[in-house]
């Protein structure tokens, strides 16, 4: 199953190994980038960790990958993930899970786990992930690197294989913000293609003053669930911002309550519709032509979707059917504004929010074996990807060896911002 | 609750298949998280969420369609025609 | 495709037509083609009508992962002229949602249509209806991306597989929803035939392209639930389908069984309506807003719209500036190239003629055909009126000339010139004198109508002037001939 184990990739961090070459000399010269397997690359295999696209051939290249390509960078292969993104451990991938370079016992976090994985092992310098519900700063702050989920519309999502179109954008995962900040800068040139995208690209701005910047400290980031030693790691990191003249204040985020189910009602639903497409009739893996429509779509869908993403069809499609779209696609929405309006009035009077990105640092492969306590590892990257704001895991120290995340939450286009935090904490602590 | 029979029927409507041996698994996880949506009632009520842009078109021109021959590669294909199973 | 409507009574302060039993109520769905040059949500070319299989598709119209809709601004404003021209109210807001369902002409699993929020409501067509003029209500108008199409191998006793091209794919559709106001099946192709023109005058649709048209049409009569038909896609395929219909409807009620609630599909080879009864899914579309797409809010765009004539303003007109009758400026107006040829051909001079020509003679030689009025060459067509109005034709022999350009046309020769015509074929009107050898021989042979004539039956004359027509093949002018046979009769001889 692991297809890199036997090519040199004992953490098991890409699907496809295939060194795509640059297209010309640029601020990325020299420079791998790895792919997550769900962005399209021309003339290789994109899977999205699904044995359902096993075998599909893109023949056409993302707006990102063009971008990266343009500017020099060699792609060293696809990341494994978690089946079209539905997970946050990298467990649910088609192709075996990956494994946590500091300590290949434990998950990488996901879904961009093989992302995660390859930039912390350095099997590539730097990688694209993408984030639906935290799926870039979770294995960012599992494996102990950075990882940004940009404001949504920042970044083309033309070529981003859709798990949950109105959440999801992608995003640059490096070693360190420098690097993550290049790679943002790149991806963010705007494309037409996406109509939700806005051309406002990222100018990197890293001078790391932070002094009088105000950071909101909201109390559910430290509740229930939450590990007291994540909490006690992320306090000390914010007792750093403070110590380089940012002023944090102590705020509530009462939508919190609510977010976590607003977000499964949200990406199940869209993601019952963007799978429908997977029918093995215009590529992928064919049906058997002598079976009636209904059931050899039905046969291929089982054979092929893993159970976590036939779950997740079901959750999804009751959601939205007659009956209880009201009840629960409906009410999510309304939540979802809610969760917007809480961002919104904190951000009136503060800069930044901040609080650990995970609960708990990586737990060991095959611990969670129930899906809904899976779910509930996303409460605290969740919130951001409902608003569309940007958000970065920057590491923070260890507990008992195991990386924790600091998450930096911004407002809606101010990823600078967010990047600057990250990078003034960064500097804070190397030096 | 949610019982096996409309975990089934919600199957048929998704065009996912179900084993027999999945089914009840399947209708525990189901509830589970059912159960845990139920803080969606207390949501208070308000509008849904809008993203506050319009008119967002492109202009009506021609670009270049796919090479026949790669999208033909990715399929089953038959006299230029892409197969799939039987509808009538 | 997006039925959300309850149905089918009849409008209040409507009056039904005809007894009770034979109230039907009919209400259309009528989805068109728009003819922009790039298809709704990508930018593969839609003239594809000439080009094999699967050569006009992209990752977008594919359905190809990770492919994004992109909206086409045409696309949109042709949806609005449609509505303003027939005053529908736009809507502040209207959007995209997916409807969901799974078959293989819909490469994403679901289509872009709009569901709550549509582009307009309603609006109203008048057309000729039944008992005179009627104003049939439009409820909605949206767009929508057409499926690919499918070819059923096998037989429909032994099917064996299904090929699909997605050429079609994405291709705009403007979907016109009436309200159940049609009472008969000839009203609603009266209603198809005015939205047809009327969308063609705005220069949105062409309906001679083939299957740029597809209407389902719900119909009821009374004591039967409401039946709709899907699939029809021509013009007369409407009202055979209905009529079809209203009429296994009225049987069935008459066996004293119940009209079930369904969808049926119109087989038009045979003409027949048959039960899609088939065990297929059950409908959830499991509607919600297309989260690629960002709303439209364009009822602002209404006011810069400057419509065009429409067909009513051009039957007036008409009928004002070139005198004609009011069904010749009917017929004339009913189709947009017809009413255009006409106006090519009205500055011979004599409109009332160039009327009668179009609009009567040369309508019925194309249905003949079955050939389209751009392919006549408009000058030719002119010269034939200029020699009809200088009296060089008879109007039988311009009908013969005008008969032998059409086959030239057909049988795609190069088209010669109504003189041309007319000489090698004789068929010039010959001054009457000419003919005098023919008619003194006609007097001589038929010697007992000459007799019936001299002895005062006046009807013998109009056999002679036959006998002369004939053996001249219509050349000559009747009126000019009788004074001639008049003249060599009183001359005396046999």
């Amino acid at each position: 199953m692991a297809r890199g184990e036997t090519a040199g990739d004992p953490l098991n961090a890409f699907i496809t190994l295939a060194e795509i070459p640059p297209r010309g000399p640029g601020r990325l010269s020299g420079i791998t980038v790895a792919v997550k397997d769900n962005i399209s690359t021309r003339g290789v295999e994109t899977t999205c960790g699904s044995r359902i696209l096993s075998g599909y051939v893109p023949p056409y290249d993302a707006h990102v990958v063009d971008l990266i390509r343009n500017e020099g960078a060699l792609i060293p292969g696809k990341t494994n993930m978690d089946e079209f993104g539905m997970g946050s451990s990298t467990e649910n991938s088609g192709f075996g899970p990956a494994r946590n370079p500091r300590d290949p016992e434990r998950v990488t976090g996901g879904s961009s786990g093989g992302s995660a994985a390859a930039v912390a092992s350095g099997m590539a310098r730097m990688a694209l992930g993408s984030d639906t519900g935290g799926s870039i700063r979770c294995p960012a702050a599992f494996c102990g690197i950075v990882g940004l989920k940009p404001t949504y519309g920042r970044v083309s999502r033309y070529g981003l294989v859709a798990y949950a179109n109105s959440l999801e954008q992608i995003g640059p995962m490096a070693a360190n913000v420098s690097d993550c900040s290049l790679l943002m800068e790149v991806i963010s040139r705007y494309d037409p293609r996406d109509s939700t995208m806005k051309d406002r690209p990222y100018l990197p701005r890293l001078n790391g003053d932070i002094k009088g910047m105000r950071i909101g400290i909201p109390a559910e980031f430290f509740g229930k669930g939450v590990d007291p030693a994540v909490t006690d790691r992320v306090r000390k990191a914010i007792g750093v911002l403070e110590g380089l003249g940012a002023v944090s204040v102590e705020c509530a985020m009462p939508s919190m309550e609510y977010a976590l189910a607003a977000y499964y009602v949200t990406c199940t639903s869209e993601a019952s519709s963007n799978l429908a497409r997977f029918d093995g009739v215009r590529y992928g893996p064919s049906p058997d032509i002598r079976k009636p429509w209904h059931e050899a779509f039905q046969e291929m869908r089982m054979q092929h979707f893993g159970p976590e993403v036939r779950r997740r069809i079901l959750i999804g499609t009751f959601a939205l059917s007659a009956g209880y779209y009201g009840k629960y696609y409906g009410k999510a929405q309304v939540a979802r504004q809610h969760v917007r309006e809480d961002y919104a009035r904190l951000f009136r009077d503060v800069d930044l929010l901040a609080g650990p990105t995970m609960p708990t640092v990586a737990w060991k492969i095959g611990a969670k074996s129930d899906p809904l306590s899976m779910y509930l590892a996303d409460i605290l990257t969740v919130p951001a990807n409902l608003a569309g704001v940007p958000a970065v895991s920057v590491p923070c120290g260890s507990v008992e060896g195991l990386p924790v995340g600091l998450q930096l939450t911004g407002r809606p286009f101010e990823d600078e911002q967010v990047m600057n935090a990250a990078f003034a904490y960064e500097q804070a602590v190397k030096a | 609750m949610v019982s096996e029979e409309e975990v089934l029927h919600i199957a048929t409507l998704a065009d996912i298949g179900i084993g027999t041996g999945e089914l009840p698994p399947f209708t525990r996880d189901f509830n589970a998280i059912l159960d845990y949506f139920a803080v969606l009632d207390r949501v208070p009520a308000g509008e849904g969420w809008k993203s506050g842009i319009a008119n967002v078109l492109r202009e009506d021109e021609v670009t270049p369609s796919l090479p026949r021959e790669e999208v033909l590669a990715l399929s089953e294909a038959e006299d230029g025609y892409i197969r799939a199973p039987r509808v009538m | 495709m997006t039925a959300i409507r309850g149905q089918a009574q009849p409008a209040a302060g409507l009056k039904a037509s005809g007894t009770e039993s034979d109230t039907v109520i009919i209400g259309l769905e009528v989805h068109c083609q728009l003819n922009t040059e790039s298809k709704l949500f990508c930018g593969c070319s839609t003239d594809y009508r000439n080009d094999p299989p699967n050569t006009h598709v992209c990752p977008t119209c594919l359905g190809l992962p990770g492919s994004l809709p992109s909206m086409n601004r045409r696309a949109v404003e042709y949806a609005l002229r449609v509505a303003k021209a027939l005053n529908c109210q736009v809507a502040e807001e209207a959007e995209f949602a997916r409807k969901n369902y799974f078959y293989p002409d819909l490469p994403k699993g679901f289509q872009i249509t709009m569901y709550n929020l549509p582009l307009a409501e309603g609006g109203y067509l008048d057309i000729e209806g039944e008992e005179g003029e009627k104003r049939v209500r439009i409820t909605r108008i949206h767009l929508e991306e057409d499926p690919g199409r499918l070819v059923h191998m096998g037989t429909p006793d032994r099917p064996r597989y299904t090929l699909v091209d997605y050429n079609r794919s994405g291709i705009p559709l403007i979907e016109i929803v009436t309200e159940p106001d049609l009472r008969s099946p000839k009203e609603a192709r009266r209603l198809l035939n005015g939205l047809r023109t009327t969308l063609e005058y705005l220069g949105v649709f062409d309906g001679d392209r083939e299957g740029s048209l597809r209407v389902d049409a719900n119909i009821s009569i009374p004591g039967s639930e409401r039946v709709e038909v899907k699939n029809i896609s021509s013009y007369k395929g409407v009202e055979k389908a209905l009529t079809y219909e209203m009429t296994r409807q009225r049987n069935v009620i008459r066996r004293g069984q119940k009209v079930e609630r369904e969808t049926r599909h119109f087989v038009e080879a045979r003409g027949v309506t048959t039960s899609a009864r088939s065990k297929e899914q059950e409908h959830d579309y499991r509607y919600f807003t297309e989260p690629d797409l960002r709303p439209l809010q364009v009822r602002g765009w209404v006011e810069g719209i400057v419509l065009p004539e429409l067909p009513a303003a051009r039957r007036d007109r008409f009928m004002a500036q070139y005198g004609i009758s009011p069904d010749h400026a009917r017929t004339l107006c009913g189709e947009l190239r017809l009413a255009e040829f006409f106006e090519e051909m009205a500055p011979c001079g004599n409109p009332p003629l160039a009327a009668t020509w179009v609009a009567d003679t040369l309508q019925g030689e194309l249905n003949y055909r079955e050939m389209e009025i751009g392919k006549v060459p408009p000058a030719h067509f002119r010269e034939l009126l200029d020699l009809l109005q200088r009296r060089e034709l008879t109007d039988k022999a311009a009908v013969e000339v005008l008969r032998q350009m059409l086959d030239q046309c057909v049988a795609g020769e190069t088209v010669e010139t109504p003189a041309q015509i007319m000489e090698k074929n004789t068929l010039g009107k010959t001054a009457g004198d000419a003919f005098t050898p023919v008619v003194r021989e006609v007097i001589a042979e038929c010697g007992d109508a000459v007799r019936d004539y001299r002895a005062g039956k006046g009807e013998a004359l109009n056999f002679l002037v036959g006998q002369v027509m004939k053996r001249t093949r219509g050349r000559a002018d009747p009126k000019e001939l009788t004074r001639i046979l008049k003249e060599e009769l009183a001359r005396g001889g046999t």
